[in-house]
Parts: structure tokens; C-alpha cells; sequence
């Protein structure tokens, strides 16, 4: 129990008009400090809501969450948000939305200049100096999403959880964003907790790729640990046998022992990467599959 | 500065100004002086058929006070309300002049009599009529938007607040301000009551009706806008632990001030209809009180009189549509969100 953040025994119910929906059954993960999560599954398994009950956007139906010591149960800077959609205030230029999350984080414990000094410190961090008096609308996806980044970094948050913070962007951007993201990385040694659908991404960046089983009652169906040397590079790694040996296994278990509900009529479910990048991509079937999966959180959170 | 001021006169500048200078900066002038001419000739021809049809059909119909005026009468009209608006401050000057001038010679005569200063009591002009107008319906105006904003804030954010007040809102929404005016008149003389009345009792009841109409559309619109700001901001302001204060100022009302917009404008259409007819049943005198007084008169000008006060209601309604899509523009951080 002396783990940096402890997850024990989190289940959660939703309610439904047909009674309660059990979306997430006995999550049991300890995570050391300065480690790199990556949580993989198919869609509506529940992944964001193991993560927004990290955030404390979500309260655990049964058990909870301990982050160095301490039981969550509120939102809280200590637990910055990347979202997916970068949710950056439109209204506010790159800079401002950091100033945003410091003002309110170290109101007090910082003084003005030592604040400025800081905001602009970490937009530096993820490459954005150039664009700081810019607004959200005049930047591009991966723009927006490095500010995103900035803007959690700057809370020094113990943990930084990651909703799909590279899902919509297109691959070459998504790849120079996880470049990005081990730089600073390396340099920081974050804890971090990051939701991924895509194999590779997962492979390249984790110190522990968890691996989830479908919903209803989801739980963690598997936990890889990847022992690839840090700094990671991708081209080298393509070649690299145990590279290709932890994709495989996380394949293997996407699509062999947990099958997409979805496709199950599919004779053919191989491991070959074809399929790999199918998923990866989040075909269009999936998405509904998601939206239908995801109807009793909106209504939990409607209510 | 100018240009700054050009932009945010949006729908004016649109249609006014860019395309003259596109003619001088657009790539393809032929094209441009093309369309040009068909977006103010189309109009144009419109505007005459309308005018032709007015005036054919005006001397069908005879009215106990003669035919109904046709556009040149009505033109004819609106030039003697003018001149009839330079008379009087003609005279108007010519009075405080020979005032001064008595005054004057009184202290000459003798350096300590108290000299009396008597203001013109002249009757208001066409112009004064219109300024006292505009001058309530912005009075019950900014009164609702200060009451309705706050409240509609509340109601989007508060689903309790909402489901309390949702009700009121929806009944008092559709009265008629011809409903309201007898009990603004009636409480008004009960309440404010004073030996020497700051305003006149015809114009707190005029803006108070106007408020009575313009409180709902705000309401309803911001709540509705506060209502669907993005989760995710909600969650950021979660996360970041924004006091309710910050939460509201950084985050919702920034979010919301399209949608307040267009009810504050909605409101403000709905409060100059209000206007003017509260003005001819409580007697402000400004331009309802103008057209009623017009019809009681019955001259053969009255008609004509009338008319030009339509357009006139018609012109200040758009005119002060334009300013606030002005003031939206100067305020949204949305500058490039279509705004009509």
C-alpha cells in the first residue's frame, strides 16, 4: 500500500432506467511515482471513466482512489486534465489560458513576475513560445493540444491524466506530439496516466501498457510492462525485436481475447497489424458502438 | 480607429461601404461594379414598385379625413415637421435672447434686483418627440437587460432555480403590455409620490412597461446559452477548482454572450413595439403619444403625419438593432462568427 497512486477495488454503477449499469468492476492498479500509464481497450470499455474517477469527476461507486496518501474526491489541480478536445477557453489567447490554471494554482505562493516567468516557461516546454498571444481558433489541432499540455504541466499536478490527448489530430502531427511528450518527459519524469486506442502509441511511450476487458463490468484484463531502453526512437525501435514483440502481445489481446464486441462475426481476427490499425483508427462502427455504450455515463452525468 | 469602427458596423459597412472599395482593390473590377449595381439596383426597383402601388392604391380609398396620403404627401409632411422643428427653435432662441437682454438691462439699472430666469415652454417638436423616445425605451431597456442577465445566468447554471422560476417566465412572457400599463399606472401613482417629481409620471410608466416586455427573451436566450456551454470548460473549471465567482466571469458568461445577445436584441425589438404603444395610452410624449395625438386631431394632415411616424418607428427600430449588433461585435471575442 505504499504505491504513489492506488486504485483499490473501484467499481461503478450508473443509473438506468433498467437499474444500475456496473460500467467498471474491482480496478485494482498500483502506480508508482513517475511512471507512464497507457490504458488500452476497445471502445466503452470505460477507460475515461477510470479516468475521470482519478480527476474526481466521477465518484466510485465502491472503493477508491489514493494519491500519495490521500484519498480523492474532488476534482483537483494536483490531477491535471488533458482532454481530448484540448478545451481550451476560445475566448483566451494561448497564454491566458495558462495564466488561467497558475493564477489559480499558485495564487499566493508566486509572485507576479515569478508567475509570468512560469506560464511562459512551459508554453517554451511544449514548443509554443512563438504563438503565446494567439487565440485557440488561430492555431491548428496540435497547436491547441500543446497548449493544452502547457497548460496542465503548469499545475505541477502529481499525476497528469491523458483522455486520447492525440486522438483527433492526424498521424504525422500525432507523431511529433509524442515526440514532444517524451522530451518532456525526460525532462520532468511526470506520473502520468494516458488513455490511448492506438497500439503503437501506447508501445512507445509506456512504462506499463494496461490492457482492459469489455464493459459491462470492464476490469483490467491484463498489465504489459514494456522494458524498452528510454531515450525511445521511433524509426530504431521498428526494427528493435521486443518493439514488435509488445505490440504484438497487446494485438493479440485486443483482438484474440477480447474481441471488439462489435466485429464478432468476423471469421478472421488475427493478429496482423492490418487489423492493428483498423482498430487504431476507430472505424465507424466502433464510434456508434461508443455512443450507445457511453448513453448511462451522459445520463449519470444529466442527472 | 475608423477602420475599427467600419468593422464593427457590421451589416451597415457590409452593405454600404465594401463594396465601393472593392471596385478600387478587388481583382476583377467589371465584375465588381456588376455586382455592385445588382445589390443596390435590386433594391432600388423594389422600393419603387412599392412606392407605385402605395400611391395608386391611397387614392382609391377616400377616409373621413380625406384620401389616404400617397408618398409625396407623406414626404410633403415630413419636411414640415422638420421646418416646424427649426421654428420652434427659432423662437425658442429668440425667447432666452430677450430674456438676457431684459435681464440685463434690469441689472443695469440696478445691480442688486433679482432677475427671474424662465425656461422656454414651448410645445416638444417631431425631433424632441423621437429623442424622448429613444431616451425611455433605452431606459426600460438597460433596466430588463440588469435584471434579466443576472437571472438568466442563475437559471442556466441552477436546473433548481431554472425548474422554480420556469414557470413564471412562461406565463408572464406573453402578456400584452396593454395588460400591464393600467397596473404600472396604478402602482406607479401609489408609490412614487413626491412634491417634486425627478421624472415625469408618463415616463416611469412608459419604461416600466417596456421593462415588464423586455425582461423574457434575455431570460430565456441566456439561460439557454449558459445551459449549453461545453462539459469540458465545466470540467477545466472542476479541475482548476475555480471559485463560483471566476467560474462565472472567466468561463460561463463568456460562453454564453452570443446567445445574450441575441435575446438582449430580441428585447430590444419587442421593447420599441411596447413603446409606442404605451406612450398613447400613459402620454409620454414621444413618438405613440405623436400618433395619437395625430389621430384625435384630425386634420387633413394627420394621415400623411402619421405615416412619416411609421417610417420613423421603423428607421430608429433597425437603428438601434444595428447598435447593439455593434456593441456584440466591440464585446464577442467570436469576431469572426456570422452575425445577423
Amino acid at each position: 500500500m505504499d504505491s504513489y497512486l492506488e486504485l483499490s477495488h473501484v467499481t461503478i454503477d450508473f443509473p438506468t432506467p433498467n437499474g444500475p449499469f456496473r460500467a467498471l468492476d474491482k480496478i485494482k492498479l498500483s502506480i508508482d511515482q513517475g511512471e507512464f500509464i497507457s490504458l488500452i481497450g476497445h471502445s466503452g470499455c470505460g477507460k475515461s471513466t477510470v479516468l475521470n474517477i482519478i480527476a474526481g469527476l466521477h465518484q466510485a461507486t465502491e472503493g477508491g482512489v489514493i494519491l500519495n496518501g490521500k484519498e480523492v474526491s474532488e476534482p483537483g489541480p494536483d490531477r491535471a486534465v488533458v482532454f481530448q478536445n484540448h478545451s481550451l477557453l476560445p475566448w483566451m489567447t494561448a497564454y491566458e489560458n495558462v495564466e488561467l490554471a497558475v493564477k489559480q494554482v499558485f495564487k499566493g505562493k508566486k509572485k507576479k513576475e515569478e508567475m509570468k516567468e512560469w506560464i511562459e516557461h512551459n508554453l517554451e516546454l511544449v514548443h509554443m513560445s512563438h504563438a503565446m498571444d494567439k487565440r485557440p481558433d488561430e492555431l491548428s489541432g496540435g497547436m491547441k493540444q500543446r497548449v493544452g499540455i502547457a497548460r496542465a504541466l503548469s499545475m505541477e499536478p502529481k499525476v497528469m491524466l491523458m483522455d486520447e490527448p492525440f486522438g483527433a489530430l492526424d498521424a504525422l502531427t500525432r507523431a511529433h506530439m509524442q515526440d514532444s511528450l517524451m522530451e518532456i518527459q525526460t525532462e520532468l519524469n511526470n506520473t502520468v496516466i494516458m488513455i490511448t486506442h492506438d497500439v503503437d502509441e501506447a508501445v512507445l511511450l509506456s512504462d506499463r501498457i494496461v490492457m482492459m476487458t469489455n464493459g459491462p463490468a470492464a476490469t483490467i484484463g491484463e498489465i504489459l510492462k514494456v522494458d524498452l531502453e528510454r531515450p525511445r526512437d521511433r524509426l530504431a525501435l521498428a526494427e528493435v525485436p521486443e518493439y514488435n514483440h509488445y505490440r504484438a502481445e497487446v494485438v493479440r489481446f485486443l483482438h484474440e481475447r477480447y474481441k471488439n464486441p462489435e466485429s464478432e462475426q468476423e471469421t478472421d481476427s488475427g493478429s496482423n497489424s492490418e487489423t492493428a490499425t483498423a482498430s487504431a483508427e476507430k472505424p465507424a462502427t466502433q464510434n456508434k458502438q461508443e455512443n450507445e455504450e457511453d448513453t448511462p455515463v451522459l445520463y449519470a452525468v444529466n442527472d | 480607429m475608423t477602420t475599427q469602427i467600419l468593422k464593427n458596423f457590421s451589416g451597415l459597412h457590409n452593405i454600404l461601404i465594401e463594396p465601393f472599395l472593392r471596385i478600387f482593390t478587388g481583382p476583377n473590377k467589371a465584375e465588381e461594379i456588376n455586382k455592385l449595381m445588382k445589390a443596390i439596383v435590386t433594391p432600388l426597383v423594389a422600393l419603387g414598385i412599392f412606392l407605385l402601388l402605395w400611391s395608386a392604391g391611397a387614392s382609391q380609398i377616400k377616409t373621413s379625413l380625406g384620401a389616404v396620403p400617397g408618398p409625396s404627401q407623406v414626404w410633403e409632411q415630413a419636411v414640415n415637421l422638420l421646418d416646424e422643428h427649426k421654428e420652434e427653435r427659432q423662437k425658442e432662441a429668440a425667447f432666452y435672447e430677450r430674456q438676457e437682454k431684459r435681464n440685463a438691462k434690469k441689472l443695469a439699472a440696478n445691480p442688486d434686483a433679482t432677475v427671474k430666469i424662465r425656461s422656454y415652454t414651448g410645445k416638444p417638436t417631431y425631433i424632441d418627440q423621437i429623442w424622448t423616445s429613444i431616451y425611455t425605451v433605452m431606459t426600460g431597456f438597460l433596466i430588463a437587460s440588469l435584471i434579466a442577465i443576472p437571472v438568466g445566468i442563475l437559471c442556466g447554471l441552477s436546473p433548481l432555480i431554472y425548474t422554480a422560476l420556469n414557470p413564471l417566465i412562461q406565463i408572464f412572457k406573453p402578456v400584452s403590455p396593454l395588460a400591464w400599463l393600467p397596473i404600472v399606472m396604478m402602482i406607479v401613482s401609489a408609490v412614487y409620490v413626491s412634491d417634486d417629481p425627478m421624472f415625469d409620471k408618463s415616463y416611469l410608466n412608459s419604461a416600466i412597461t417596456v421593462t415588464l416586455c423586455c425582461l423574457w427573451p434575455t431570460i430565456i436566450n441566456t439561460t439557454v446559452g449558459v445551459n449549453s456551454i461545453d462539459k469540458d470548460l465545466i470540467n477545466v473549471s472542476k479541475v482548476l477548482r475555480l471559485t463560483w465567482l471566476t467560474k462565472v466571469f472567466k468561463i460561463v458568461i463568456p460562453s454564453s454572450i452570443p446567445m445574450m445577445f441575441a435575446g438582449l436584441r430580441v428585447s430590444l425589438g419587442i421593447g420599441w413595439m411596447v413603446l409606442i404603444a404605451a406612450e398613447m395610452l400613459a402620454q409620454n410624449p414621444g413618438l405613440g403619444k405623436f400618433v395619437w395625438d395625430e389621430f384625435q386631431n384630425g386634420s387633413s394632415n394627420s394621415l400623411a403625419r402619421i405615416m412619416v411616424a411609421v417610417f420613423t418607428i421603423g428607421l430608429v427600430g433597425f437603428l438601434l438593432d444595428r447598435l447593439m449588433l455593434m456593441l456584440q461585435k466591440s464585446i464577442s471575442w467570436d469576431k469572426s462568427a456570422v452575425i445577423r
